[in-house]
């Protein structure tokens, strides 16, 4: 199965990265853009059929290393296949 | 024990870049050559001090630290971190001990977006027992280079209280007639340095071992780290 994991950083964290873009954007005349953010997006195939089960495995994932929990916050999506 | 019988192991991850400044250094300063060991080494000799040193481990891939935070060396590390041993993280070495959780929070890219590279001001906070800063007086002004991109330091509001309430603050960047702002960084509460609840465990921005002789960046650097080593030693 497909797995697309997104990373953001929580609320409240500064985001350096985003203002800075938010500060090109407005440069180059997309004045109606506020609140840049960016985050990282992971996909993954994994060897497991049972939804549930690999709901369970990409968490652990995500908890243990592909995101920083303190800073991040994350979405598993997984991604249906035919 | 003397300083001179001080076993250092250094920690080297692919990337890691001020390994062997810091061998130099701890060279100086007892006489011994460190080991410098390969992250993928599981059993480590004996030793009494592990540090983590400054560099771009795993090219800063997903985060700072975060794959050199997994990776089978820092078992040891940790065991011996809960045997009460010392762990001395410097720079991309913070970064690895945040991610791992052996301290809180973490370090995020320097509020100004720049990478930073010049010397700062620090001064010794009212700190917990630990022989990081045992062998130095409560607000000691030491000047120690900084370099790097994410040396802003975050943590939650509790954990950020914690670490003053418990005096884990080891470091902070103070206001000095160095060019530019006394916090390079942005860091929270203008941290440049934590140790863990125990004392045993530090991880700085700051790199004494870039500040070891006057004549070269001067010598602020080995003041520190030889009070360390005493203070491991006795």
């Amino acid at each position: 199965m497909q797995v697309v994991v997104n990373i953001s950083l929580k609320e409240g964290v500064l985001d350096p990265q985003g203002r800075a873009i938010e500060h090109s954007l407005r440069g180059l005349g997309f004045q109606e853009v506020s609140e840049v953010r960016v985050g990282k997006q992971i996909t993954l195939d994994i060897d497991e059929a049972d939804p549930a089960r690999l709901h369970q495995r990409v968490a652990r994932m995500c908890e243990t290393l592909l995101s920083n929990t303190v800073i991040e916050d994350y979405v598993i999506e997984i991604v249906e296949q035919e | 024990m003397s300083m001179s019988a001080m076993r250092v192991v250094i920690a080297v991850f692919p990337g890691s870049n001020c390994d062997r400044d810091m061998m130099v250094a701890m060279e100086q300063l007892t006489g011994r050559r460190p080991q410098l060991v390969w992250h993928k080494e599981t059993t480590l000799d004996p030793f009494d001090l592990i540090i983590i040193p400054g560099g771009f481990s795993f090219g800063d891939y997903l985060r700072c630290g975060a794959l050199a935070g997994r990776s089978p060396v820092m078992d040891a590390v940790m065991d011996h971190a809960a045997r009460g041993g010392a762990v001395l993280g410097v720079c991309n070495g913070f970064q690895v001990l945040t991610e791992t959780g052996m301290l809180p929070g973490v370090l995020l890219r320097n509020a100004g977006l720049n990478y930073v590279c010049r010397d700062t001001r620090i001064k010794v906070g009212d700190t917990i027992a630990s022989p990081f800063t045992s062998g130095l007086a409560v607000g000691t002004e030491l000047t120690i280079p900084v370099a790097h991109n994410e040396g802003n330091y975050f943590a939650s509001d509790d954990d950020l209280n914690r670490l003053e309430d418990n005096g884990q603050i080891a470091f902070t960047y103070v206001e000095s007639d160095i060019h530019g702002p006394a916090n390079p960084n942005g860091a929270a509460k203008d941290i440049a340095g934590i140790v863990s609840p125990n004392g045993r465990v530090m991880g700085m921005m700051p790199h004494p071992e870039r500040a070891m002789t006057p004549s070269i960046g001067g010598g602020d650097g080995a003041l520190l780290l030889s009070t360390c080593l005493e203070a491991l030693a006795s």
